[in-house]
């Protein structure tokens, strides 16, 4: 479904280039669940925004291919792209309190992209909110289609988020930390919901995050960026008991555990 | 709701306080009006008997409602130097001014909506570029020398408009706007100027937030992106200042009244402030205020409308 | 290094400035011609070597004039602005500083006389006061007082509860210490910036007032009178209007790019 090969992303808006990501590569498969996992600056939203087809500043330069279901996303032309984008492929982000339009009912954010791909009626795409809503497991889906982003808490603007980028049963979904900017019993949530969509609908989830444990619950492989570069790969599993590379295992011994908190004492 | 009502809670007490300051700036004015309204004919009965018909003898707090009761039925006063009733004064030049000042918004927001969303659209063309520049150049004109300028250049060189040959609306409206349309140009010049730079910021300023990139995420053009989404968050700021440029144009109309020999308010004002005809300038600051405060008024209104956010506060 | 666009404009703004100030000081101690002098001979003498910017009615030597009118504009500018900015910096500070109902009320006072036309509020004092060039100093120094105290206001809010003003409370400093030592340096940046803004309202609102005769009063020379004055003649000499009116616009400009410079700055 998706193969990213050798992608390399570059700016050009410093006297010297500055190479961000490094041949990055990536397979995925419908209905897989892969995480990014990686400090501030690895790379791996930038990596993410340019499989969205986000990243079309003219001081960059993008290399290598991504080959979404036939479709040259780097070369194609931009109205392929935009008839992909929150239809085939889509993306929630770091931050719900900021990622939605302040001054748009919920109702009309969650189904624009139902607007713009679809040919629906107003009473169908209502319907289809409605149900989106519901399925993110919002209370009083119909009183919450009439608010507006101030009036919800952040962990209901991202279930939001979520039912705008699954109304139109996409292929993809990108999640660019999405639990980040939120309390950790809402972020459990957040995960469980992810899971539930990807197991409902077969939609493949491109996770990324900085947050191993997070990643652990929710991702059956895992990529590991560091400087621009994926250091390693492989099953979660694997990469969690038997990491290989020296920057993994510092990673993974940086999970706080309480055990350890509890025996130091 | 709240928001409405507190707004027009706000109004109505703006209103009262204008009304008071407006009162008693005037009552300190050295000077007995009964004196002053005779003129040379002032006996000391005679002033009596005017002391008494105006009901200057009676305690302040008094006259004050009085003159607010009047005032709100159409009653100003006599003019010191006209001895007609101020009312009738105002009644006639009212219509000019606020066409006027009507005609140099409309071509301010005409002006400015568009310009300031091109330029944000093509922030890097050699056409924003000069449009920015010209603005910069454009906000440093005052008023009353572009209509000086317009006077030179269509009056006289290319005689486009009769400069001092003000057409009445009472005798050929056609004519009376025609008349008005270089006056309302050199008022919205530098102000069209200030409110593009000021759509073109926040328009440019939006396109950086995170609302944005969901919105592209989703399969929107650009124009999409900027219509749908950045151009009502865009504005939100812009009404605010629109609707100072509004307050801020009927005082310009002031000035170019005089530039252009328009007998509206501004020319009436500033006659009478030379004759010290203190009722006849009383009532035309208060005139003046109230439409300040009315459309503050409004722009609070219409601010409610276009941001969510403030509703619930 | 490329220089930003805001760099340009803060230059050009400086130079702008600088020269005009330069022109002023000059004029001050010399002028081609005594400003008021009247020569009859001179009457509507166009541009020339003699007269760079030609004579008025009276054969007067508008440069010369020009030189003394933006002084005065200047002096006018600068005395409003002492009195604007220093009565509301200790306004805006003290009521921000210590807040409560004196504070709310006053605010309340404030934004009624900010919703209204600087130049409206001006003319109701002028009414009552009578013109001339103090009474105008007065009335626009009086005018821009609300506008800053509620910027300085805004500041001090943010800043009173701050760690290090509560640290230097915790210390045993007076409240007058904190508020001018601690915090007023704060603000200065936002005070600068809204002291140039207002310096450009005050140019424009003291022309305004002359230019509709309500402000400085002959002898006085004012770039505002001079071209209310040549409107009568515009169609023979309109050089008389073109010289002031372009004084006022390069001294708006300058103070403008100055500001906007500034903006990119802090």
């Amino acid at each position: 479904m998706l193969d990213v090969v050798d992608l390399n992303i570059e700016f050009h808006d410093h006297l010297i280039p500055e190479t961000v990501v490094y041949d990055f590569d990536l397979h995925m498969d419908p209905g897989d669940i892969v995480g990014i996992v990686g400090e501030s600056g690895s790379g791996k939203t930038m990596s993410a925004l340019a499989i969205a087809g986000l990243l079309s500043r003219h001081d960059m330069q993008k290399r290598g291919q991504i080959v979404f279901n036939g479709t040259e996303l780097l070369t194609c032309e931009r109205a392929k792209l935009r008839s992909l984008q929150g239809n085939e492929i889509s993306m929630i982000f770091q931050e719900p309190m900021t990622s939605l339009n302040p001054v748009r009912k919920i109702g009309w954010q969650v189904e624009e992209s139902l607007r713009i791909h679809t040919g629906m009626t107003k009473t169908e795409r209502y319907e289809k909110a409605i149900e989106a809503l519901s399925d993110v497991e919002l209370p009083e889906p119909e009183k919450v289609y009439h608010m507006y982003p101030h009036e919800l808490s952040g962990g209901m603007r991202q279930r939001v988020m979520i039912a705008a980028a699954v109304i139109c049963k996409p292929k993809l979904m990108i999640a660019d930390e999405p639990t980040t900017a939120l309390d950790v019993t809402v972020q459990a949530q957040i995960i469980e919901l992810l899971k539930r969509i990807n197991h409902k609908q077969n939609t493949a989830i491109l996770f990324i995050s900085h947050d191993l444990s997070l990643v652990k619950q929710l991702c059956e492989r895992v990529l590991v960026m560091y400087q621009g570069r994926i250091v390693e790969q492989g099953e979660t599993e694997q990469i969690f008991h038997h990491p290989q590379e020296l920057y993994t295992q510092n990673l993974i011994k940086a999970i706080p555990k309480i055990v350890r908190n509890f025996e130091m004492r | 709701m709240r928001y409405v009502v507190k707004k027009s809670v706000t109004f109505i007490l703006t209103l009262l306080l204008v009304s008071l300051l407006a009162f008693f700036a005037f009552q300190i004015i050295p000077g007995d009006p009964a004196i002053k309204m005779l003129g040379t004919q002032a006996t000391p009965e005679k002033i009596a008997a005017l002391q008494d018909k105006l009901g200057l003898n009676r305690p302040m707090p008094v006259r004050y409602l009085s003159w607010l009761g009047d005032f709100f039925f159409g009653d100003m006063g006599e003019s010191y130097s006209y001895h007609m009733s101020v009312s009738s004064m105002l009644a006639g030049k009212l219509p000019i001014t606020l066409t006027l000042t009507l005609m140099s918004f409309i071509m301010i927001v005409a002006g400015a909506v568009p310009l300031g969303i091109y330029t944000a659209k093509h922030k890097d063309k050699p056409v924003t570029k000069a449009v920015n520049v010209l603005n910069q150049i454009a906000m440093s004109v005052p008023p009353f020398f572009m209509g000086i300028l317009f006077t030179y250049l269509f009056g006289i060189v290319l005689r486009w408009f009769t400069p001092g040959g003000f057409v009445s609306y009472t005798s050929n409206i056609g004519g009376f706007i025609g008349y008005l349309f270089f006056p309302a140009v050199a008022i919205a010049v530098p102000k069209l100027a200030m409110a593009t730079k000021m759509l073109q910021g926040s328009l440019l300023s939006e396109m950086q937030l995170d609302y944005v990139r969901t919105a592209y995420s989703r399969g929107n053009r650009t124009n999409g992106v900027l219509y749908h989404h950045v151009l009502k968050n865009a504005m939100i700021p812009v009404v605010t200042f629109l609707g100072m440029t509004l307050a801020d144009i009927v005082a310009g109309s002031i000035i170019i009244e005089q530039v252009f020999s328009i007998p509206g308010l501004g020319r009436l004002l500033i006659t009478s402030i030379s004759n010290r005809d203190y009722p006849v300038v009383q009532a035309i600051i208060v005139c003046i205020a109230v439409i300040v405060i009315i459309i503050n008024y409004v722009v609070d209104i219409v601010y409610q409308i276009l941001d969510p956010r403030v509703r619930g506060q | 290094m490329k220089l930003k666009k805001r760099d340009y404009s803060f230059y050009i703004g400086a130079v702008l400035t600088a020269l005009i100030v330069l022109l002023v000081i000059v004029g001050i101690f010399y002028t081609p011609y005594d400003p008021d002098a009247m020569n009859p001979a001179d009457k509507f003498a166009g541009v020339s070597l003699r007269h760079l910017m030609g004579c008025d009615n009276f054969g007067r030597d508008i440069f010369s004039r020009i030189l003394k009118g933006t002084g005065t504009t200047l002096l006018i500018a600068l005395c409003t602005i002492g009195i604007g900015a220093g009565t509301g910096t200790v306004l805006g500070a003290v009521t921000g500083y210590y807040g409560g109902v004196a504070d709310e009320i006053l605010m309340r006072f404030n934004d009624a006389v900010l919703a209204f036309p600087s130049i409206l509020v001006a003319l109701v004092f002028i009414s009552i006061m009578g013109s001339g060039k103090y009474n105008v100093i007065i009335a626009l120094g009086i005018v821009f007082i609300p506008s800053f105290a509620r910027i300085v206001r805004g500041e001090f809010i943010h800043y009173r509860n701050l760690d290090y003003v509560q640290s230097a409370k915790l210390m045993g400093a007076g409240a007058v210490r904190i508020m001018f030592v601690h915090i007023l340096p704060n603000a200065w940046p936002v005070l600068l910036s809204s002291v140039i803004i207002g310096f450009n309202n005050a140019v424009l609102a003291e022309a305004s007032m002359s230019f509709l005769g309500i402000g400085v009063q002959p002898p006085d020379a004012s770039l505002g009178r001079m071209l209310s004055e040549s409107q009568a003649f515009l169609f023979s000499a309109p050089w008389c209007a073109l010289f002031p009116g372009l004084m006022i616009v390069l001294l708006i400009l300058g103070f403008a790019l100055l500001s906007e410079g500034l903006k990119g700055r802090y």
